[in-house]
């Protein structure tokens, strides 16, 4: 299997590359159009600022690329709040992908949510034998408005999307490279996709 | 909901794990990589790795047991000790590593927070704070808690969140080593000052102890090293008896 993951200069990747090499895949960095349309499915991270991260994205024209992919895409953590229409963070406008806002928590809780929280109201078969209520492990200020392209819902403060899907895109907040069992087993679902 | 974390601590030098361990049967105690994923299999939500070297070979064994632990473990992992760059925290972000960890070189240089959190992410500075009660003052040690400075607790707690930490590493130099309890009074008036998460540490004891820390103290996290590395504590035990007194842990 062709597997990339979208180098863009986004944080810590080496952890997700290691991730797949615990499942027996090697999952190849690349920031080249080419290769990412080529590829059977697409990994997109992201750990840092937004805006930053989407002028870094527009730099290098994939931000134009990314919507138009046909194969199973997977955003994760702030890379799936870029597949989103708008975020608060940096004022900045997403991919458009998934059709919902990203805010952030107010201070009634501490920011950012820092830890594992449970999942829930799971729907997708990137769930497929992941229980209702298993923890995942989460690190992020904004968060993604619940909406009816939600698969994962969780609670902080309110209830907030913890995973979208919309036809061949994917998106998770939560870390599945440190998640635990339940995290390699999403991992693994979206390599059967 | 969000769950308070348990987080085992390793001291580690020159590559190996420094205080003897002895809770499961590893071929090497002393390795902390196998040490690391018995951890990550028996219920610890994070690590902390604290490098005690001092040798000139201290960055490259770091970042070879970083890439080792970020290959094998499945949870996320903290790295403390000898960070004062902007650079040495791109270094090890690089090997994997989730979070570093600073102390002394942010005293000294406060500004390498706002330089770290802006180029990484809040979520990946914490910053331990070592202090001691004098009197009636919480004070700011350096070097393990053995040099005073002029620097009070709870001012510098909120001074670090300001400059974007996204985790404070509170250990209390009076309870540390004791086992006798965390220092629940001051962990609970730092998560009033400030709205970033606290990990507890030093006093650990008994597993009411950490239930009182999440209570009483009001800590989100709570980090410990004999009581796990002896076997003393199960970390499945604590985990079970914190939920039976309804405090939400993984399980």
């Amino acid at each position: 299997m062709d597997l990339r993951i979208v180098n863009y200069g986004a944080g810590n990747i080496k952890s997700i590359q290691f991730a797949f090499q615990r499942l027996g895949f090697n999952a190849v960095l690349t920031f080249d159009a080419d290769e990412i349309l080529k590829a059977d499915k697409v990994i997109f991270p992201g750990v840092g600022e937004a805006s930053s991260a989407m002028k870094m994205l527009k730099k290098s024209g994939l931000d134009g690329l990314i919507p138009k992919l046909k194969q199973p895409v997977l955003g994760i953590c702030l890379g799936m709040q870029l597949m989103c229409n708008y975020t608060e963070e940096g004022d900045t406008n997403g991919l458009g992908i998934f059709h919902t806002d990203v805010k952030r928590f107010s201070n009634k809780v501490k920011v950012p949510q820092m830890g594992w929280n449970t999942v829930k109201n799971l729907k997708s078969d990137l769930f497929k034998n992941i229980d209702e209520g298993d923890y995942m492990y989460l690190v992020h200020s904004y968060y993604a408005e619940n909406c009816k392209e939600s698969i994962a819902t969780s609670d902080y403060e309110i209830e907030y999307a913890s995973a979208l899907e919309n036809d061949n895109f994917f998106g998770v907040q939560f870390h599945p490279e440190k998640s635990g069992k339940a995290g390699a087993r999403l991992l693994q679902n979206f390599l059967e996709l | 909901m969000l769950t308070k974390r348990i987080v085992p601590c390793l001291d580690i030098k020159d590559g190996r794990t420094v205080k003897g361990v002895n809770f499961v049967d590893l071929r090497d105690a002393g390795n902390p990589v196998e040490l690391a994923k018995q951890y990550a299999e028996l219920g610890a939500d994070e690590l902390v790795f604290l490098d005690i070297s001092a040798t000139q070979e201290r960055r490259r064994t770091m970042h070879d047991m970083v890439l080792k632990v970020a290959e094998q473990i499945n949870i996320p992992f903290t790295v403390g000790g000898g960070i004062s760059s902007v650079e040495d925290v791109d270094d090890l972000l690089h090997c994997g590593a989730d979070k570093v960890s600073i102390n002394s070189s942010a005293v000294k240089r406060p500004e390498l927070i706002n330089e770290i959190s802006q180029k990484f992410g809040s979520q990946c500075v914490v910053v331990a704070i070592d202090a001691k009660k004098i009197g009636e003052e919480w004070i700011v040690h350096l070097a393990g808690g053995t040099i005073p400075t002029e620097i009070r607790l709870f001012e510098w707690a909120m001074e670090v969140e300001e400059r974007g930490a996204g985790e404070i590493l509170f250990t209390s130099m009076n309870h540390d080593g004791t086992k006798a309890g965390f220092a629940n009074g001051a962990l609970a008036k730092l998560s009033e000052l400030v709205n970033i998460p606290i990990i507890a540490s030093g006093g650990a004891g008994t597993i009411q102890h950490f239930a009182d820390t999440f209570i009483k103290g009001k800590a989100d996290a709570a980090l410990a090293a004999s009581v796990f590395h002896f076997g003393e504590i199960p970390i499945i035990e604590l985990k079970k008896e914190l939920r039976k007194q309804n405090i939400e842990v993984r399980l």
